[in-house]
């Protein structure tokens, strides 16, 4: 090894010595227990839409609907990245989550215009989420119909 | 007379003299510790404007306007102004000096930018070349974190090693005449790679910087830490001042007597929620012009090595996998020379 690449590894040790981790029992409990009350929402949301008569398909639809629409307008009004701040990824796995990476640089971006700005930006960070989801539903597509044929 | 000194330093023949200093920064920069000592605090960080950068080239112009008139002297005496941002193709600067018809340089250092700028308006000065130059440097949390890492409203989490982009300006103005602070000699800068690639951990990417710099000042100097009062490095925040410290060590030197960071000065980690402390181009330049020029200009300090560091962080290179480079440039001031 060069003395250079010495001196970094030394260094390396010496940073991850300084730097203080993350707390992350804590930030896994408030993930928990923020990611299972958006799901509690969630559930509530889909319950209402079943006792009032919807069928199953319908009334899952429709609460992500609903979902996704509060999770916009907290966006809009600056809520969503203060409940982010303390949730973790408690609030970015669920689909209003989703929503505020599609939502924040759209809001971001709108100064430099409607189509280069919002259109070409909204997706910098939900982007790659769409391009290899599809990707991945593709394969498993692919797998489930070869499976069934045999 | 040569005044090229050591590997890397200058020393100043003639007078050059901080006359004034100005700073302009944002609501919670105003709400910090030195808050009371910034000349203008604004309400909001739009300042007026619809946009962050148009906010940031607002900063400047404010900023640069300011410590003119606080020097007496008219815009047009300004032989140069050197100002530099953290935005792309520095438009904070070159928006903000477009109504001074002035000549101007823009530089880019990154978050040392108001030292690069003190080193070159000296050099100027000394060299004969300026009688008056006007030298700042701003940043804006808002654009920062747009241009650099997420939309503002995106939902996320910042590592416990992560600084806050100061929202501010700090300028200053030096000349040919003056009773001081003088900056009698300056140390420039390399660029030093440790192999640090996590952007949320500037200060570990800078200590390095800013280590070699003093090392190399003190070397080419040929003097002790503790020939000065105070050893200022720019926005290392609490993670890079373990390093520095550290790094310091091995050289030969302990500068922890000494040594104060502007990026740990500007805020109240607990109650602010800054995690590791502030940064940006603005930290350094609205720091020393708000608190350390004025206690250089009381003489309650005489002498200081002021020394801000940049992490040279372009969203480019970083995604293409290269490591994150940083500088720090060093700038001496003394109340008597």
């Amino acid at each position: 090894m060069n003395q250079q690449a010495l001196a970094e590894e030394r260094y390396k040790e010496l940073v991850n010595a300084v730097t203080p981790d993350s707390k992350t029992g804590e930030n896994c409990l408030r993930a928990f227990l923020c990611g299972g009350a958006i799901c509690v929402l969630g559930q509530f949301i889909n319950n209402c839409f079943t006792s009032a008569g919807f069928g199953k398909d319908p009334a899952a639809s429709y609460t992500a609907v609903i979902l996704v629409l509060l999770s916009v307008v907290l966006t809009a009004a600056g809520l969503y990245a203060k409940i982010g701040k303390f949730a973790g990824a408690g609030s970015v796995v669920p689909i209003t989550g989703f929503a505020n990476a599609v939502a924040a640089p759209a809001v971001e971006f709108k100064k430099e215009g409607l189509v280069m700005g919002v259109g070409a930006r909204m997706f910098i960070v939900a982007g790659p989420v769409i391009v290899f989801g599809t990707l991945a539903s593709m394969i498993m597509g692919l797998i489930y119909w070869f499976t069934r044929m045999r | 007379m040569n005044k090229h000194l050591g590997a890397q330093s200058v020393w100043f023949e003639n007078v050059v003299s901080v006359n004034a200093a100005a700073s302009v920064v944002g609501p919670k920069e105003g709400q910090g510790p030195l808050g009371k000592y910034f000349d203008i605090v604004c309400e909001d960080n739009l300042f007026g404007a619809d946009s962050w950068e148009k906010a940031e080239s607002e900063f400047a112009r404010r900023g640069l306007d300011l410590a003119v008139k606080k020097s007496g002297l008219p815009m047009d005496n300004m032989d140069y102004i050197i100002s530099g941002d953290l935005l792309n193709q520095s438009t904070g600067s070159t928006f903000g000096v477009i109504d001074t018809k002035r000549p101007f340089f823009g530089i880019f250092g990154a978050c040392s930018t108001i030292g690069e700028g003190m080193a070159l308006g000296s050099v100027l000065i000394d060299g004969g070349f300026a009688y008056n130059v006007l030298a700042g440097a701003g940043s804006h949390f808002c654009a920062a974190e747009k241009q650099f890492r997420f939309p503002l409203e995106l939902g996320s989490q910042r590592p416990p090693s992560s600084t806050w982009t100061v929202t501010g300006h700090g300028a200053v103005v030096l000349s040919n005449l003056g009773e001081g602070p003088f900056v009698t000699g300056a140390t420039t800068g390399k660029i030093v790679d440790m192999g640090v690639k996590d952007q949320n951990n500037m200060g570990a990417v800078m200590a390095p910087a800013a280590a070699d710099t003093i090392a190399s000042h003190l070397r080419d100097f040929n003097r002790a830490p503790d020939y000065y009062d105070l050893i200022l490095t720019g926005d290392l925040g609490y993670v890079g001042r373990d390093l520095l410290y550290t790094l310091m060590k091995d050289e030969g030197y302990d500068i922890s007597r000494n040594h104060k960071d502007c990026g740990i000065e500007i805020f109240d980690r607990e109650s602010q929620d800054t995690h590791s402390g502030g940064s940006g181009c603005a930290c350094a330049a609205s720091v020393f012009s708000a608190y350390f020029w004025r206690k250089l200009k009381e003489k309650s300090l005489n002498k200081v090595l002021f020394v801000p560091t940049g992490a040279l962080l372009s969203p480019t290179s970083f995604m293409q996998g290269e490591n994150i480079p940083a500088i720090a440039h060093a700038v001496a001031l003394e109340t008597s020379r």
